[in-house]
């Protein structure tokens, strides 16, 4: 009965020879199939609407307004998808945008502050909200969607005590300059708005060098790297976009100070989320809390953080929008949750955490803001844009739970 | 000779990577009690899938005959409905349903789509009484004990006109007393014409209740003894038979040779635990871990070996940044120097790293990457500019591809997502976090469960630090560890310097 037991074969593995362009091409789309899904389907949506409205959407007035419209969506997102990331969910976000933006009005129109000072304290006021929240879910250990829920009831509660069931106005034009400003005309005419001309070059140049720093660094440590071709097509198209993208601005008033908030929250906290070691506990938190506490994740700590950075940006989604209103409403920021969870999905987020990208966030809110903007422009009513809205939102999670399932196979 | 309950011919399952059983043989008696042993990833769970339906028929080789008849389950119901019920090893029970729903979850007693509430409990009253089990119906199963709750299990096979009952590990989980209630009511079913297969570890229970036994090894069968001519007649069959059934005879080549650690230190103290305490998390009452001491040398492999539940997990867990239990007493140094390994990170920066039992719950991100799997424990240590807080990518991957490489990761590149990976390849990819994060002491946890021997081998070769190695195998202690400390049952354990023949 010595009976020699074959070993098992080992399953084929693909092999590890050097693959072509097209393969390795398709193995990254594959790795981010949502996001550049959705990079897809808004290009379609933007050209579609540029059709529909007769050109209408792209007109450098509409674009500048777009940003300024979508702003604060944006900004809520961009947060939205680092707690979706680590498994939580953020209800509140909508009432205290109401409630930072009250307090400011409070401050500035009641009692004459000066409108930066306001800034910092209406920034502080939300640091301090997610801190309360963060406090309770991380420490206390209630789930993030309970202790939302209840945020959501007490900061619109708080909210309507502070203004007293009244608006607020007017804003000094410093503050509305915020959602509402450009930045200023510099050096002679020259038919485009030139300090914009410049930021666009400064862009362009940034982006180049790091892409050139990055493939020269992976070459340095003999990792394989994007075939030369496609590499500098990938260059050219990100050249080409940004020129466009600016040239469209230059046009008009120039960059929207929203704009610049935006790009550098989405430059700074995508650089945080990929390199930090913060960010990669995020990500792990989301994936497998029980393995990145094993792994020596401060979960907690991490948990609370994410939750102040939320607090803190949705006060200033909240200044943006009171700027923009040039009102604090007790009405404010109604739904603006939904929005920014919907646009988080949109862009690759996953119900039980540890996929999506802050890019991705800003994608999603793109997607919806144009929807906005388009059907606007063609006169859909409101009725049918929640009606299309809601679709979409099926569609591309739809669309990446079927995807997974085919490459899962 | 009576006409066999179930025949099993031929079975050969195939996963991916992986022949998980290949031409097994399973033949039961009517009335009998068949006990299936086999070590971690023998192939015991998978027949009894197969078997139950889970693995549906045709995704499988070999065939089924029950009862006289060729039977072809296409799910768990199909099998069900011929009579056979499989017991999980995890109870499959909703804890805020009361006994009676619980019974008869998924086969309600009803007349067009309403409950028949009355029918419900009095029937599960018999059920309770059969099973002897003195608890009202409609009492939620979250307030009995997991003793009670497999008695439970029992009643919910029982309303399904069970005529072969499979429990997979039934005593697991369960104290002495509840052990033995429970293997008395099997008795008492195969009275009653139930036949059941058994699969346990506990060989000392096989002995006193089977009256057969197959051995599976490496996704075969092996062979089938018989335990007992008659059911009233003590056993024949010694433990020792079956475990040399189960581990076979050519034992060479299985293991990786063994070489010395000849550095400078080699001898010096790596690891000492003393006196280490540790209550139950929910229940304080019970200790878990009662008064353990252990040392570890530089260059020596340690195993821990102990039954289910003795405590090992629990020592392990503990030790490292107090991840289980609640904290008694006792301490833990480092290179002779005394430690604090209150959390994780602590245990961490002390040198110490814990490579999980479970190493898809606790021990990987399942949608993340290889690279980002590896660097997770040691991000701090990746720094980007040396600016702390941020982390070289580049840097990150280089070194994930290097443990690709020297650990022999199958994967295409680094970027696959772990949770496409073989069980083998995870375990690779969970050994290179840890050695990367570059400990004094390397605690592993069950290493190589559910692995084959072979893989095994290929993934214990590497750990040639001290190594704590906890293991339920006693033939792999045996093989790796220098000395093997024993857990016995909650509590207590002998020092690590108990002399041990070198395996040869």
């Amino acid at each position: 009965m010595t009976t020699t037991t074959t070993p098992p074969k080992d399953a084929p593995e693909a092999p590890s020879a050097p693959r072509s362009a097209g393969a390795l091409l398709i193995d990254m789309m594959r790795a981010n199939m949502r996001q550049y899904g959705m990079l897809v389907a808004l290009a379609f949506i933007v050209i579609l609407f540029q059709i529909w409205t007769d050109g209408t959407l792209l007109l450098p007035s509409n674009v500048s307004n777009l940003i300024q419209q979508n702003g604060y969506i944006l900004i809520l997102a961009i947060g939205m998808m680092i707690v979706i990331i680590a498994g939580h969910i953020d209800l509140s976000v909508g009432s205290l945008v109401a409630f930072v933006g009250a307090m400011s009005a409070v401050m500035m129109v009641k009692h004459d502050m000066p409108w930066v000072l306001a800034l910092v304290l209406s920034l502080l006021i939300g640091a301090v909200a997610g801190a309360w929240q963060g406090f309770f879910i991380a420490y206390v250990g209630i789930p993030s969607f309970i202790v939302t829920l209840a945020g959501m009831l007490l900061f619109r509660g708080l909210t309507q005590i502070v203004l007293e069931g009244q608006s607020l106005s007017p804003f000094p034009d410093g503050f509305q300059n915020i959602a509402k400003g450009f930045i200023p005309e510099m050096g002679p005419y020259t038919q485009y708005h030139n300090p914009t001309l410049v930021i666009g070059a400064v862009t362009v140049a940034f982006l180049l060098f790091r892409e050139g720093r990055h493939r020269k660094r992976q070459l340095a440590y003999d990792l394989d790297v994007t075939p030369t071709g496609l590499w500098v097509a990938k260059c050219v198209a990100m050249t080409a976009a940004v020129v466009a993208f600016t040239l469209t601005l230059a046009s008009f008033h120039g960059v929207p100070v929203v704009l610049l908030i935006m790009c550098g929250l989405l430059i700074g906290l995508g650089y945080v989320m990929r390199n930090a070691v913060i960010g990669r506990h995020v990500y792990a938190l989301g994936g497998n809390k029980a393995a990145a506490k094993l792994s020596g994740v401060k979960d907690k700590r991490v948990t609370f953080l994410i939750f102040v950075n939320m607090g803190v940006l949705a006060a200033l989604a909240g200044c943006v929008y009171a700027a923009r209103l040039n009102a604090g409403t007790p009405q404010a920021g109604l739904n603006f949750e939904l929005e920014a969870i919907a646009a988080s999905f949109i862009g690759g987020a996953s119900m039980s955490g540890g996929v999506g990208t802050v890019l991705g966030a800003v994608i999603g809110g793109l997607v919806l803001g144009v929807l906005n903007n388009g059907m606007s422009l063609v006169n859909i009513g409101t009725d049918y844009q929640q009606v299309i809205k809601g679709l979409v939102l099926l569609a591309a999670v739809g669309f990446d739970v079927w995807n997974k399932r085919k490459a899962g196979r | 000779m009576t006409r066999p309950v179930l025949e099993m011919r031929g079975i050969t399952k195939t996963f991916p990577g992986v022949r998980a059983l290949s031409d097994v043989h399973l033949t039961v008696r009517p009335g009998e009690i068949h006990a299936v042993c086999g070590e971690n990833g023998a192939g015991k769970s998978t027949l009894m899938k197969v078997l139950s339906g889970v693995h549906e028929h045709g995704s499988y080789e070999g065939e089924i005959h029950f009862e006289g008849e060729s039977v072809a389950f296409k799910d768990i119901r199909a099998s069900e409905r011929h009579g056979i019920v499989i017991i999980h090893q995890e109870l499959a029970l909703v804890p805020y349903l009361s006994i009676a729903e619980n019974i008869f979850l998924g086969n309600e007693r009803a007349t067009r789509g309403r409950i028949d509430w009355n029918g419900t409990l009095r029937e599960a009253n018999r059920l309770l009484k059969r099973v002897g089990l003195d608890e009202k119906p409609q009492t939620p199963v979250a307030d009995l004990g997991v003793g009670k709750q497999q008695l439970v299990e029992i009643a919910k096979a029982l309303s399904k006109e069970v005529k072969l009952l499979i429990l997979d590990e039934p005593t697991a989980a369960l104290n002495d007393e509840d052990s033995a209630k429970l293997l008395d009511l099997i008795l008492e079913l195969r009275e009653q014409g139930i036949a059941a297969i058994v699969i346990s570890h506990k060989l000392g229970e096989i002995r006193q209740i089977a009256d057969a036994v197959t051995i599976l090894r490496d996704g075969q069968s092996i062979e089938t003894l018989t335990v007992r001519e008659r059911p009233d007649v003590e056993p024949r069959l010694s433990e020792d038979r079956i475990i040399r059934g189960m581990v076979g005879r050519d034992l060479d080549h299985r293991f990786p040779e063994r070489t010395r650690y000849d550095g400078e230190d080699a001898g010096t103290l790596a690891l000492a635990v003393t006196g280490w305490t540790v209550r139950h998390p929910v229940d304080h009452q019970r200790k878990v871990v009662d008064d353990v001491s252990l040392t570890v040398r530089r260059g020596e492999i340690v195993g821990v070996s102990g039954l289910m539940g003795a405590g090992r997990t629990e020592l392990a867990m503990s030790v490292f940044g107090r991840s289980y239990g609640q904290y008694v007493a006792g301490s833990v140094a480092v290179g002779g120097r005394e430690v604090t390994t209150k959390t994780v990170p602590a245990a961490i920066d002390a040198g110490i790293a814990y490579v999980t039992e479970d190493r898809k719950q606790y021990g990987l991100n399942l949608i993340d990457t290889i690279h980002r799997n590896i660097s997770l424990a040691s991000l701090p240590g990746m720094r980007r500019g040396g600016v702390p807080g941020l982390v070289d990518e580049h840097h990150e991957r280089s070194v994930a591809e290097r443990y690709r490489a020297s650990m022999n990761i199958k994967a295409p590149t680094v970027f696959e997502q772990v949770g496409r990976l073989s069980g083998g390849n995870q375990q690779k990819v969970v050994l290179s976090k840890w050695i990367h994060a570059d400990p004094e002491v390397l605690i592993l946890d069950e290493p190589t469960r559910g692995m084959t021997s072979r893989r095994a081998a290929s993934t214990s070769g590497p750990s040639s630090r001290s190594t704590p190695s906890s293991t339920g195998s006693p033939r792999r202690a045996r093989r790796c560890c220098s000395s093997p400390p024993n857990c016995r049952n909650c509590s207590g354990c002998a020092t690590g310097s108990t002399p041990w023949p070198r395996a040869g």
